[in-house]
């Protein structure tokens, strides 16, 4: 099915589902055209696709919730810088207000810079370098953390794990990812660790190792033999796989699997191909929000267009590229306006409570950088082969179990 | 560091390294003789790799028994690529050889994506996580399993060279492609099964990787980089060559992944390849 | 270069000059980057269409250059102007360094490229564990803003960056051009046709070979530091990758090696093919991720195959350019 018969079922399928309690307000008599830039081929096609079922359903639900005309321009940027700089020129020349993207860090700073100079407002969708919001651009507003935050509020969030379930583990070993988000996040655990006082662990040892490595043995059997008592990692999609099955083979059974927040470990593709060797791993991750309305109608769509599907799996992909075609609809129906620059003033001026996005976080407000601060983590836990949030308890789907069921204390 | 610890890192790089030796025999083959600069070796191995999810899939069958299948159709494949795309290149200069291969390669990779999508794919076996163990010594169950088909298929490959009228054919295609001519050997004929003859054996590695790795379309390039690096490390041509390149490599890079940084073991496989190119380019085990 | 070519030639020459005035925003920066890899392209061409020297890991100067020049604008705020000067030392150190290994040590064909390709991947992985040039986590340049034009910092709208590629593709044309006719232009195809007979009529190999392949570091320098202060940002990942070094060779290959305009028109036709299939699929309908890149693989398929020398050479002949 191509993507112009996808929006049209999906719009269908909107309009036939539960309506939310905003009523409809008057429809504008213009349409707001939303620049979408995503991976959706090359290295990222996986997570780009997630995200773009986020940026499908916009349409219908904010049509539905906010009145709100959205047409959605969608540009593959092939998981290629060139590729999202051409694109998101074409996409201003094709007439897009708006630009919202574009997962990876560079990319967006690729699309930052045209979005800059050609005067026309990027939300970002998902991205977590710092320097994004730090050029002193005034087009580019991001409601995502940046690398620091995530691994400020990861680490906390491991805290009140140990709190809740009663335990004090004394040592970790940490091992992350030498790449742009794994070194990212490490600076991050390295400046905060010894500010956390409240934390019980040390860091014994840590080890990054390399995105692309298929053999992870060395890695596994180095963090083993520092014999700690749980493993901090930070980790993408397949080499979590790997390291999980690598910690099998060599028979190492820590109390636990944590990781201050990393993706990978709440795709689809973790449990599907670990199986039962995924349970009670926790990732401290942004999420998105079971309880808000948004959540719950985009949900609603979801079900119909995916039947086989489970929202967990999309959840945070989904939820983060729709609110930030969200934001810029919530600005269009302020500014009444489809010039980039009034849209750009309006978008400066947003005020969405946090119950009323679909992403997990506070109030969506943008600081003087154009970001969002506030944006905190969930803990999520693979239980009964589902990511399941256990942490805020507020949100808590289930009680986080800690340590593994399968640790003895040698 | 305990001396179980040095021993497990080395075991599991000896065993490992023995694989991506199957991996690169079938481009030391193919190097050797046919002198193709196959840069969509790795690509090959992938879509080896779906073959047998999908037969996993469909028939339940283990990887081990689906070598046979995989490997006869891929030779069937090499074959037909060999002497329907490949054959008019192997006069022209490298460049040229080296675009054809990546264009190859890209349109591998991304018809994979078309076919497959992006998610990873594997086939789950009971064996498949499971380990000996020999005192405090850990060895792994697939990967042993699979170090021992690389040696199976590199002692078939030897024999099969060194005693049948048409290894013996294809050697002299490779050491004198003029005096094979005279003397009337069918060297198209003979490049191809060649080829043939490589692509079976990637697709036996493909079998055997789709144990370890899970498959992705975009798998393909590393290995092809790696499999180019064992061929020169062992020595073009020689088919020992291959396995003790990819055991060395293997070994090395597991050692410096524990004494150094495991992110940087990739550097020991280019700085061995640097210094074998500057040193002795015929590799360890190669021929003059 | 006979009346008709030079005609074409200042008909191009004015169309570019003019192109930032006429052109939408899209457009220019579509053009900007086939300049860009027009002027990579040419670079790589001295090494390998008028030398011979076959090298696969080119990525590995744009990088270095990149970093040495960003490194100096972050790190001390030196700019651009003084801060290429640096990248070129740089990488006419290094090229010189793999040349005179590869040479001495009697490495060539498709080991040289080889061992060029290790090089580059040697160099990736080191940078992505170099703390103080932001190792893996990327190395970021401050941006100040556009509309004003900052020609000491190099920095202003497109159009600025546009003339800048743009000259730096003319004068690497000119440069080629007369390379091409001079003593070491001669010397170096005498090399590429037959080494073994070169090196027996007398000519010292090794010397311009090196010449060659430093000259070619030089320039390849240069256009890692426009892509430095062009992008903005660095991540070892993506500018020492060896799909950045096969996007460099790719123009001049497909265009006609050893020529002069052969990458020039190959970048061009490759970064037009690229959009344009894109665009046709758009219009068809048929979206799905990676059949644009089938399609872009099975062109260059058949320009290899066809046409083994490239277009360009084709092209002249057929409208009677002369080369």
């Amino acid at each position: 099915m191509d993507r112009r018969q996808f929006s049209k079922t999906v719009a269908a399928a909107g309009a036939a589902s539960a309506l939310a309690p905003f009523g409809i307000v008057q429809a504008q008599a213009q349409k707001l055209r939303v620049g979408v830039l995503l991976p959706r081929s090359g290295l990222q096609a996986l997570i780009g696709q997630s995200c773009q079922r986020g940026a499908d359903f916009a349409p219908a639900v904010l049509k539905q919730v906010l009145g709100v005309d959205v047409e959605i321009m969608s540009a593959d940027t092939e998981s290629n810088a060139d590729t999202a700089r051409t694109r998101a020129e074409r996409l201003v020349q094709e007439g897009a207000h708006v630009l919202v993207g574009a997962f990876d860090s560079g990319h967006t700073l690729a699309v930052a810079q045209v979005a800059e100079q050609r005067g026309v407002p990027l939300v970002v969708n998902i991205a977590a370098a710092p320097p994004i919001t730090e050029q002193g651009y005034k087009f580019v507003f991001r409601n995502f953390p940046t690398g620091p935050e995530l691994s400020f509020n990861g680490l906390k969030l491991m805290g009140e794990i140990f709190r809740s379930t009663n335990t004090a583990p004394r040592s970790a070993v940490f091992m992350h990812v030498n790449d742009a988000f794994g070194q990212a996040m490490a600076g991050g655990v390295r400046a905060i660790m010894p500010k956390l006082t409240e934390l019980p662990f040390k860091i014994v040892d840590t080890i990054s190792y390399d995105p692309a490595a298929k053999d992870l043995t060395v890695e596994i059997s180095k963090a083993k033999s520092s014999n700690p008592d749980f493993l901090m990692l930070v980790c993408r999609l397949n080499d979590a796989i790997i390291l999980r099955r690598e910690m099998v083979k060599q028979r190492w059974n820590p109390m636990g699997i944590v990781s201050p927040g990393s993706p990978g470990i709440y795709e689809e593709q973790f449990t599907k191909s670990l199986g039962p060797l995924a349970e009670h791993v926790i990732t401290n991750t942004v999420w998105y929000n079971p309880k808000t309305e948004m959540t719950k109608t985009v949900g609603a769509a979801f079900k119909k267009a995916y039947p086989k599907d489970e929202l967990a799996f999309h959840g945070v992909n989904m939820g983060f590229t729709f609110d930030a075609i969200m934001i810029a609809a919530d600005a269009f129906k302020r500014a009444k306006s489809t010039d980039p620059k009034t849209l750009a003033e309006a978008i400066r001026q947003t005020r969405i409570p946090a119950t009323g996005r679909m992403s997990l976080g506070g109030d969506i407000v943008f600081n003087p950088k154009g970001q969002v601060d506030g944006n905190y983590s969930a803990a999520i836990q693979i239980l009964n082969r589902r990511p399941t949030m256990v942490l805020p308890a507020s949100f808590a789907e289930a009680k986080v179990i800690f340590p593994d069921p399968k640790y003895k204390r040698s | 560091m305990s001396w179980d610890l040095v021993a497990n890192v080395a075991i599991a790089g000896v065993l490992t390294g023995l694989v991506y030796g199957l991996m690169a025999l079938g481009l030391s083959v193919i190097f050797g003789v046919v002198r193709v600069v196959n840069f969509a070796h790795g690509e090959m191995m992938t879509i080896a790799m779906y073959a047998v999810v999908v037969l996993f899939a469909a028939f339940k069958l283990d990887p081990f028994l689906a070598v046979l299948p995989v490997a006869a159709a891929f030779f069937v494949l090499g074959y037909l690529m060999q002497s329907g795309l490949i054959n008019p290149f192997i006069t022209r200069p490298e460049h040229s050889q080296f675009i054809l291969m990546v264009a190859v390669a890209l349109i591998m990779v991304n018809a994979l994506q078309m076919i497959f999508g992006p998610d990873a794919r594997n086939v789950q076996v009971d064996y498949q996580l499971e380990s000996f163990e020999i005192g405090k010594l850990l060895v792994d169950k697939a990967r042993l399993y699979s170090a021992g088909v690389a040696l199976a298929t590199s002692a078939a490959l030897f024999a099969f060279f060194r005693f049948t009228l048409l290894g013996k054919a294809i050697r002299a295609c490779a050491d004198n492609y003029l005096g094979a001519r005279v003397v009337g050997l069918n060297v198209r004929h003979l490049y191809a099964v060649t080829f043939g003859l490589g692509s079976a054996c990637v697709a036996v590695a493909g079998c055997m990787m789709v144990l370890l790795v899970e498959v992705t379309p975009t798998l393909g390039p590393a290995y092809t980089l790696l499999a180019f690096v064992i061929v020169i490390v062992g020595g073009l041509g020689s088919l020992t060559g291959a396995l003790a390149g990819g055991v060395l490599i293997g070994v090395s890079e597991a050692l410096a992944g524990l004494y150094i940084t495991p992110s940087a073991k990739s550097m020991v496989s280019f700085g061995l390849l640097i210094l074998v190119l500057l040193l002795r380019p015929q590799g360890l085990l190669g021929k003059k | 270069m006979n009346r008709k070519a030079f005609v074409l030639l200042g008909l191009l020459g004015i169309a570019l000059l003019i192109l930032p005035a006429v052109a939408n925003a899209y457009v220019l920066s579509v053009a900007t980057l086939i300049l860009f890899f027009a002027y990579a392209g040419q670079a790589w061409n001295v090494m390998m269409g008028f030398c011979g020297q076959l090298s696969l890991g080119h990525s590995l100067y744009v990088g270095v250059g990149g970093y040495a020049a960003a490194a100096l604008f972050v790190h001390y705020g030196i700019g651009p102007w003084a801060g290429v000067w640096l990248a070129i030392a740089l990488c006419v150190a290094l090229g010189a360094l793999i040349g005179l290994l590869a040479f001495r040590f009697g490495v060539s064909g498709v080991y040289f490229a080889l061992l060029t390709i290790a090089f580059a991947e040697f160099t990736r992985i080191g940078f992505d564990h170099i703390q103080w040039l932001g190792a893996s986590g990327g190395f970021f340049l401050k941006v100040a803003q556009r509309e004003q034009m900052d020609l000491a910092n190099f920095r202003g709208p497109p159009a600025m960056y546009y003339y800048a590629i743009l000259a730096l593709c003319v004068l690497a044309f000119i440069s080629s051009s007369l390379l091409l006719k001079s003593k070491a232009g001669y010397y170096w195809q005498a090399i590429r046709e037959n080494e073994e007979a070169a090196q027996a009529l007398g000519i010292n190999t090794f010397r311009w070979k090196m010449l060659a392949v430093v000259i070619s570091a030089a320039m390849t320098a240069v256009a890692g530091v426009f892509y430095a202060f062009y992008y903005n940002n660095l991540f070892p990942e993506q500018i020492f990758h060896i799909s950045r070094s096969i996007e460099i060779i790719l123009g001049p290959i497909i265009g006609g090696i050893g020529t002069l305009f052969g990458p020039i028109l190959g970048a061009a036709v490759l970064t037009l093919l690229a959009d344009g299939i894109t665009e046709a699929l758009a219009a068809l309908g048929w979206e799905i991720p990676g059949v644009k890149q089938v399609f872009y693989g099975l062109v260059l398929l058949a320009v290899v195959m066809f046409l083994p020398n490239g277009i360009w050479p084709a092209l002249a002949r057929r409208f009677g350019l002369g080369k």
